[in-house]
């Protein structure tokens, strides 16, 4: 994933961790109320953790005020290291109260942000299994793919994906994009069958049969939706007929109904397409599903 | 790389092991009677362990920590699918080694099973 530096990412800011010192139970009491708040927790005991980084952290000690202000952290590896931060003694505070204490003093010292503004949904390749066909680049409305210096499919900006819309797992002939919240296995990261491959595959063809112009013609659904007067019967009915083939591609593909109300038009991706100089093939030309796209492609 | 599951007996409970734990805490894909069970074992434990709130924003945002526990090896990761976590920490730059990780499923392990691996006799 390339370098996030937009002001607005929600994937920008710092975020919040605390060491916690507390034993057995109290642990478990005030592990779980802390994660849910979106705080990262590193828990004292025997064992190692993960290196702390150089940034000041909230130490919350549950010992009597007496207790030294720092902590062993690489306990029973003969290697000491001490660690630097604000103090907290949390003694006696119930659960809730140690929660908010610990988000209070976090905003008011700048320890970081808790995590949970932003909905982690995104896609994930397996690289193991991705032939780099740019498919998904292709089929991404959004801006979330692009390719790295070495050209290879990258997941540039995650944060720009439309949660719980799996819809370029699907089309990825390969059965390479997970999504680890996602329902059902494959996406879900679940091994991948043989049979998974063939499903796969199907539905790329099933995208072609329905033409080129599957953006178009949902943009004409809205729009007729909207018309109570349209006196062209068989257009009408031509486009129910669409219309049921387009829904029953969405049910495929599990495209939630308001990622697909969101969608640009097929003048504009072919404008931006255009605009951004991409080599677009003749047949892709005439389908706006398969047209690159670019990052103003964000409703 | 490869997915696995999670075989390797426990030895001494800690020992240089390095343990994470994700709450998945944004969604509602991992039971929630087995998060609490596996968390509550854990806690319960005089085990060191990093808990975080979700691997998924971690890995997106590629936050340092991933990078040092990938790093240190021996280490022990209780979230979901290992091709999902395999490939999230791929995508915050701090691969996995391909062996000395093992990845606990939350998504269809029994937690009793899981801390089992984890603690050993101490569980
Ligand atoms: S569609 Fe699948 S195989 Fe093709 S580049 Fe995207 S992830 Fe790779
Ligand atoms: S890594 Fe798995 S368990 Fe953790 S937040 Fe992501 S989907 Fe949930």
């Amino acid at each position: 994933m390339s370098a996030l530096s937009d002001p607005t990412n929600p994937l920008d800011a710092n975020r919040l961790r605390v060491l916690l010192d507390a034993e057995g139970s109290r642990r478990a009491e005030l592990l779980p109320r802390l994660l849910a708040q979106g705080v990262a927790v590193t828990a004292t005991g025997s064992g190692t953790v993960a290196p702390l980084d150089d940034a000041e952290l909230l130490y919350l000690c549950d010992a009597d005020d007496s207790a030294q202000s720092t902590v062993e952290i690489v306990a029973g590896e003969g290697e000491a290291e001490g660690i630097s931060g604000s103090r907290i003694g949390i003694r006696g505070l119930d659960a809730d109260s140690v929660a908010d204490g610990v988000l209070e003093r976090a905003r008011g010292e700048g320890h970081g942000e808790p995590a949970g503004g932003w909905t982690p949904w995104f896609p994930v390749i397996d690289y193991d299994r991705c032939t780099n066909c740019m498919q998904c680049l292709s089929f991404c409305l959004f801006g979330v793919y692009d390719v790295d210096d070495e050209q290879r499919i990258d997941v540039a900006q995650p944060q720009r994906c439309k949660t719980n819309c799996p819809a370029c797992s699907r089309v990825c002939p390969e059965v390479a994009i997970l999504f680890p919240k996602y329902r059902h296995g494959p996406i879900n990261g679940d091994q991948v069958q043989a049979h998974d491959v063939e499903r796969e595959k199907m539905k790329v063809d099933v995208s072609a049969l329905l033409g080129g112009d599957i953006y178009s013609l949902l943009r004409q659904r809205h729009e007729r939706a909207e018309s109570r007067f349209s006196k062209e019967r068989d257009d009408d009915r031509a486009l129910k007929e669409r219309q049921r083939c387009l829904k029953k591609l969405q049910e495929d593909l599990d495209i939630p109904d308001d990622v697909l109300s969101s969608l640009p038009s097929a003048e504009q991706i072919r404008a931006k397409a255009a605009a951004r100089g991409a080599s677009v093939s003749p047949a892709e030309s005439t389908d706006p599903a398969t047209a690159p796209t670019t990052s103003e492609d964000t409703p | 790389m490869t997915s696995e599951t999670s075989q390797r007996p426990t030895e001494e409970p800690g020992a240089g092991r390095r343990v994470l734990y994700c709450h998945c805490a944004f969604a509602r894909v991992v039971d929630e009677g087995v998060k609490e069970k596996v968390l509550h074992g854990l806690a319960s434990s005089d085990l060191a362990f990093d808990a975080v709130p979700d691997l998924c924003e971690l890995a997106a945002r590629r936050d340092p920590a991933l990078g040092r526990l990938a790093a240190e090896g021996r280490t022990e990761i209780v979230a979901c699918y290992p091709r999902a976590v395999r490939w999230l920490f791929h995508a915050a730059e701090a691969d996995l080694p391909e062996d000395d990780v093992t990845i606990h499923n939350m998504r269809d392990t029994e937690p009793e099973t899981i801390l089992d691996r984890l603690l050993g006799d101490d569980s």
